[in-house]
């Protein structure tokens, strides 16, 4: 690889990539070949960089300078002026990266600086399309390291050691599922990844898989030693193109370098890994599902026992985990299960991955230290609710899991409190709210995905949703009664206990966790036919303050529904049987008389 | 095809050394060319490649060059600082690329400043002048 002086670093991930960034790749490609700075300046297109609520990100090499929300148009400023002059261009610095005339270092951008990278260590900071970039890194040196000098079994002891639990959602003890696969009988076994992330609003796989999928790769080639497979299979949803293109094109790499196949790295060991592409049904990430799927039939869930360790893939013992928790092996093994241990809390070891969105400054992919509070995530490195709003809750955990409100705000989020708390870790999605949601209206968002998602297979999931759901559609637009609330209730513990697989199990717990800490707001709605955050239109009263309404009749002029009507010079008012609650009249006022009652 | 350890090993050196520098700035030498109008002018541009050419060749590691703006003294363009960690900073002037490999020999890799080439040098001869 020729030297080069400078690196620009174009953010690749889907985020920024639906900002412009592709665009912005091609114009430092020209601009560069124009001011002919070719053999000086490399660009490289990395994966997601974490702060995707500045994107699209660029940053250039040696000086760090961390450009946020760049467009094409500023590319020929900075090669210019930057790559050409040496003179940084400050207006598109990310503002806090400047302080004192110093460019800060992305470490000490508060964003990061309570961050602790493991699982997207080489996220934005290597080419994921350069097998080499990845190497440089200490990349297939842990699988190189358990090839030469660890028997299976200390592996699986490592994996064990270093407390690593699922990060898919249920967090089950990482080595000890690998510890049942490899002790299950069988010559033929199968490594899974399963990366059919299907949250609203979660991310954080596909990022890894975008920026570094080689991470994935190897962690599944030391599982397959570890458990005595040759063959995995990554599962990954057709709707993320980008990253099955450059998980290809590293699949493809490592057999070129022999990190995969036959006599990997001179040993006699042989792994290889095929894609296999789901159609993003969301049942399809229940394990037993997407097995089922990868098979080659209608991706349904099967009851267990027995376990995918025992009777998998083609009923052969098989190890599932998740691309987040795959992504922490190679480190395990290069620094030791001692260290990862140390990180986190008592139970829950090592960090997690969350895509921070919603109400939040600083959306963006993070990643922090098992036992960081919500607050920190929300106010250190979410940077606070913007608009000085006020901070209501996090919604963690998907359609799977709950809400934590504003007052546990210190809870240190880690596996077990999670779940006390009534929601989940999930696989990761962290949906920041603030008072203008309505935990009802959240609650039917949810339920609303969980019934388009039911594989149907089992009546409490394919019948209980959608009863529940009418339900909540009654209370939203102001029919419910206190008895809704108590059959609402009602379903959700009995579907728990009786649908067939964990997404079944799991659906009633948006409604059951903003009952448990939203009860208000619900018996608002049914009670009082009020929503308090002003969210739910069907609730809304639109009211005409009769000391500021001067009596102009411009309101009455535009209500398409003719639902305002009073005589000229003297206060008008709205009829709330045919208000259909547009807010033209709020617009058009000239004395701002009229507004949005709850 | 990698076939054992060690060819896995050179591939992660060679590598590396390509991205040594995308680390954040912090012990190493840094190399500052002036790269303002004036000194591109006065031809810092040769000069800062032939530092990449040499850095290269010479297989050092540690050490980064980097441009900046102008550094404020026009007339003894195309000027270069060298800093090392716990040392005073040395301005070169009127930089060639012939007097580089001379200050990466000795400089760079031996520790000893290239004195006739420094700015103290030069403002000293046109003192006696």
């Amino acid at each position: 690889m020729p030297l080069y002086r400078a690196h620009v670093l174009v953010c690749g991930g889907t985020g920024c990539t639906s900002g412009g960034s592709d665009k912005i790749y091609d114009a430092f490609l020209k601009e560069i070949e124009n001011f002919n700075l070719k053999d000086e300046v490399q660009v490289i297109r990395t994966g997601c960089f974490g702060l995707c609520a500045e994107g699209p990100i660029v940053i250039v090499y040696p000086e760090g300078a961390f450009y946020s929300k760049v467009a094409d148009s500023d590319v020929k400023e900075i090669v210019e002026e930057h790559l050409l002059k040496g003179r940084i261009v400050k207006r598109l610095l990310y503002k806090e990266s400047l302080e004192e005339g110093q460019i800060k270092s992305l470490n000490e951008v508060k964003f990061y600086k309570k961050q602790m990278r493991i699982a997207l260590r080489n996220c934005g900071v290597i080419n994921p399309e350069n097998i080499e970039e990845y190497i440089a890194y200490d990349g297939y040196k842990a699988l190189a390291k358990v090839l030469t000098e660890m028997t299976p079994e200390q592996v699986i002891d490592w994996v064990k050691r270093s407390g690593l639990r699922g990060r898919g959602g249920g967090g089950f003890p990482t080595g000890l599922k690998w510890e049942f696969a490899a002790k299950a009988p069988g010559d033929v076994k199968y490594v899974v990844c399963n990366a059919d992330e299907g949250d609203p609003g979660a991310y954080m796989d596909r990022s890894i898989l975008e920026g570094d999928p080689h991470s994935v790769i190897e962690a599944m080639a030391i599982a397959g030693y570890a458990i005595g497979s040759k063959q995995g299979y990554v599962y990954v949803r057709a709707e993320y193109p980008l990253a099955v293109k450059r998980l290809e094109i590293a699949i493809n790499q490592a057999r070129e370098y022999g990190l995969l196949g036959k006599n990997i790295l001179g040993t006699d060991f042989e792994f290889d890994i095929e894609i296999r592409l789901g159609a993003g049904a969301f049942v399809c990430g229940e394990e037993t599902a997407l097995m089922t799927s990868i098979e080659g039939h209608r991706g349904e869930p099967r009851p267990r026992p027995p376990f995918p360790a025992v009777k998998g893939l083609w009923s052969k013992p098989t190890l599932l985990n998740n691309v987040e928790t795959y992504a922490n092996i190679p480190v395990i093994i290069l620094k030791g299960p001692e260290w990862f241990a140390s990180i986190g809390t008592e139970k829950s070891k090592g960090t997690k991955v969350f895509a921070l969105v919603g109400k939040v400054n600083n959306t963006g992919l993070i990643e922090v230290p098992m036992g960081t509070t919500v607050r920190e995530i929300v106010e250190d490195i979410g940077g606070g609710i913007p608009g000085g709003k006020k901070f209501k809750a996090v919604q963690t955990g998907g359609p799977s899991g709950g809400c934590i409100p504003a007052s546990l705000m210190d809870t240190p989020i880690d596996f077990d409190s999670l779940t006390a708390l009534g929601t989940m870790m999930g696989s990761g999605g962290m949906i920041v709210m603030d008072e203008d949601t309505c935990m009802v209206d959240i609650a039917k968002f949810f339920l609303e995905f969980t019934v388009d998602e039911s594989c149907g297979k089992c009546p409490p999931c394919r019948i209980g949703t959608r009863r529940m759901l009418e339900i909540l559609q009654k209370i939203t637009s102001g029919n419910g009664t206190e008895e809704d609330l108590e059959k609402l209730e009602e379903l959700a513990y009995s579907i728990k206990d009786s649908a067939l697989c964990g997404l079944g199990q799991t659906a009633p717990n948006p409604v059951l966790s903003t009952l448990r800490y939203f009860r208000d707001e619900y018996e608002a709605h049914v009670k009082e036919k009020r929503c308090p955050a002003g969210a739910c239109k069907a609730l809304l009263r639109i009211v005409i303050d009769k000391d500021l309404c001067k009596g102009c009749g411009i309101c009455a002029k535009n209500c398409p529904a003719n639902a305002i009507t009073g005589q000229i010079k003297k206060p008008f008012e709205i009829d709330q049987t045919k208000c259909i609650k547009c807010g033209v009249c709020i617009e058009k006022c000239p004395f701002k008389a009229i507004s949005k009652k709850a | 095809m990698i076939k054992s350890i060690q060819e896995l090993e050179e591939i992660r050196k060679k590598a590396l050394e390509e991205l040594e520098f995308r680390k954040q700035q912090g012990e190493g030498i840094r190399i500052v060319v002036g790269m303002a109008t004036c000194g591109i002018a006065a031809g810092a541009r040769p000069v800062m490649l032939k530092f990449v050419e040499e850095i290269q060749k010479r297989n050092l590691k540690n050490v980064t060059v980097v441009q900046t703006g102008c550094i404020g003294l026009c007339k003894y363009e195309p000027i270069v600082e060298v800093y090392e960690p716990n040392k005073e900073k040395v301005t070169y002037v009127k930089m060639t690329p012939e007097k580089v490999s001379k200050v990466v020999a000795e400089h760079i890799v031996n520790g000893k400043p290239v004195y006739e080439y420094t700015i103290g040098y030069e403002e000293n001869k046109e003192a006696n002048k």
